[in-house]
């Protein structure tokens, strides 16, 4: 039994730098915005999350005379591990809801987020498992993006 | 015990198929795994271009070569956006390498990897006559980042850093000679022997662009790293009073008001806010419109917001460090951006705290 917690703990280690490197999460999502718009508020209620807003950085661009591309931020989180977690650990407050920046490029749509591992998983740890587990989420959002069509 | 056998079991089963020994055509389905992983986001799945540079762009699969492509990979362009992709091996960069070849039929060019001599204060002064429009007066290269709002569509790249550590530990003298000698097909580099240069002036030019060697600032990327992550002070007063102070000196400093809610609205019912925790949301658009040109993932920390707080009679105004997170982005301009924006921040918290 201790081997293999020793064993699995080395793996866990050997992921490690893999884990640390990507500073960005991005994805290439082959769709049109307003397809991968939808497809991302899916993909992020299917991983068990509540969006709670959209914002819209387009339209005060242009609004204000700039020339902009289709932009947003989807907001989303989890309304019981945000109260029991903003409670504990305040400096999550800045950097609450969780959210993914999406915006236009040619036919393609990026989507892109900060690793919360790299900002959090340093922390105690009950902070830092629920930054690893927030990284997967995304890992597994991210993915499903890259995949769709 | 039994998950952890089945987990290690199942993990190096994957090692197997993760790594199965690079045959050729391993190799190029590695390849195109981590190609899809860790650059399609930024350079497009067929090397269209992007954020990043257009890898299919014929010209530059002609010009530039295998090692020029591998320590580019390797080194990045520190405080130019790419990345230095440190964590992968050897074997994974040549893997990148050869599906980016598939990009285009060209073949990669054989380039010497002898030293180019020249006089470098002529080719000072050709720099500065033909290249320094583009490439800066010091080679610092163009503005921005790839095509999405950085600049207008027409143009596919902008002018490289010729003074990054990344740049000169990828490229060859007889590479960047190549490149002033032919140009690069569909971008503003134009080739400089029909431009009347001599190849005795493009040698001095090799020279001289290879000389930036010598002046290297270290790009301290890691610094960033150290920095808190909230700006964080109390406030002598009420909540509610925090909350017109902040959005009154966040209007004095030329910032639009968005929106004032509740950190977990839309989370909860309305009647289940949690009312002692507020966020107030503002944005001066010119000011967005910058940071979008320099990179335009920052919209993943928009809009400006400072949060206030009550918690146990204590009233906190916090924000997000954007010297901290800057570290994410490996952008040295965007470092400047936000060290501005970090001392916005402080002074309308100071100021709403007075």
């Amino acid at each position: 039994m201790r081997l293999y917690r020793y064993l699995f703990i080395a793996l866990l280690l050997s992921l490690a730098p893999f884990a640390a490197a990507e500073q960005l999460l991005m994805a290439r999502v082959n769709m049109t915005f307003p397809e991968a718009m939808l497809k991302l508020q899916e993909t992020i209620k299917q991983q068990g999350y509540t969006i709670s807003r959209v914002q819209r950085v387009d339209i005060g661009l242009t609004k204000s005379g700039y020339k902009t591309d289709k932009y947003r931020v989807v907001f989303f989180g989890k309304a019981e591990e945000t109260e029991q977690l903003t409670k504990k650990f305040p400096v999550l407050l800045p950097y609450f809801p969780l959210k993914i920046a999406i915006f236009a490029e040619g036919n393609d749509t990026l989507i892109t987020a900060y690793d919360p591992l790299l900002m959090f998983g340093e922390s105690e740890p009950l902070l830092a498992r629920a930054a690893q587990k927030w990284r997967s989420d995304l890992e597994v959002i991210f993915s499903t993006m890259r995949e769709a069509e | 015990m039994k998950t952890l056998r089945i987990l290690l079991i199942g993990f190096f089963v994957s090692l197997a198929f993760a790594r199965p020994g690079f045959t050729e055509t391993s190799l190029q389905q590695r390849g195109a795994m981590l190609y899809a992983q860790h650059c399609a986001s930024c350079h497009g799945d067929t090397g269209k271009g992007g954020t990043g540079v257009p890898l299919s762009n014929t010209s530059f699969q002609q010009q530039v070569s295998d090692r020029f492509l591998f320590n580019t990979i390797k080194y990045g362009r520190p405080g130019r956006v790419m990345p230095a992709f440190s964590q992968l091996d050897k074997q994974d960069i040549q893997a990148i390498v050869k599906h980016v070849r598939t990009f285009s039929s060209a073949r990669p060019p054989k380039l010497s990897m002898a030293k180019i001599t020249g006089d470098i204060s002529n080719g000072k002064e050709l720099f500065h006559k033909h290249c320094a429009s583009c490439h800066g007066t010091d080679g610092k290269g163009g503005k921005g980042t790839g095509v999405t709002f950085s600049r207008p569509r027409d143009l596919p790249i902008i002018a490289p850093a010729l003074n990054n550590i990344g740049f000169l530990k990828s490229a060859s003298d007889q590479m960047i000679k190549d490149t002033l000698m032919q140009g690069r097909d569909n971008t503003p580099m134009v080739s400089f022997l029909k431009q009347g240069l001599s190849e005795k002036d493009i040698n001095d030019l090799v020279a001289y662009v290879r000389n930036f060697e010598r002046y290297q600032q270290n790009y301290d990327h890691e610094k960033y790293k150290n920095e808190p992550l909230m700006i964080e002070s109390e406030s002598p007063y009420d909540l509610q009073t925090t909350i017109d102070n902040i959005k009154r000196a966040a209007v004095g400093k030329n910032f639009r008001l968005i929106r004032v809610q509740n950190l977990n609205a839309g989370l909860v019912e309305e009647s289940k806010e949690n009312t002692s925790q507020v966020i107030i949301y503002f944005c001066n658009f010119q000011m967005l419109n910058e940071a979008l040109a320099i990179d335009p993932r920052v919209g993943m920390f928009l809009p400006c917001r400072i949060t206030v707080v009550e918690q146990a009679g204590v009233v906190k105004v916090m924000a997000i460090n954007p010297k901290r997170l800057s570290y994410l982005f490996n952008n040295d301009e965007l470092n400047r951006l936000c060290g501005g924006m970090h001392d916005t921040y402080l002074e309308i918290i100071e100021e709403a705290n007075l």
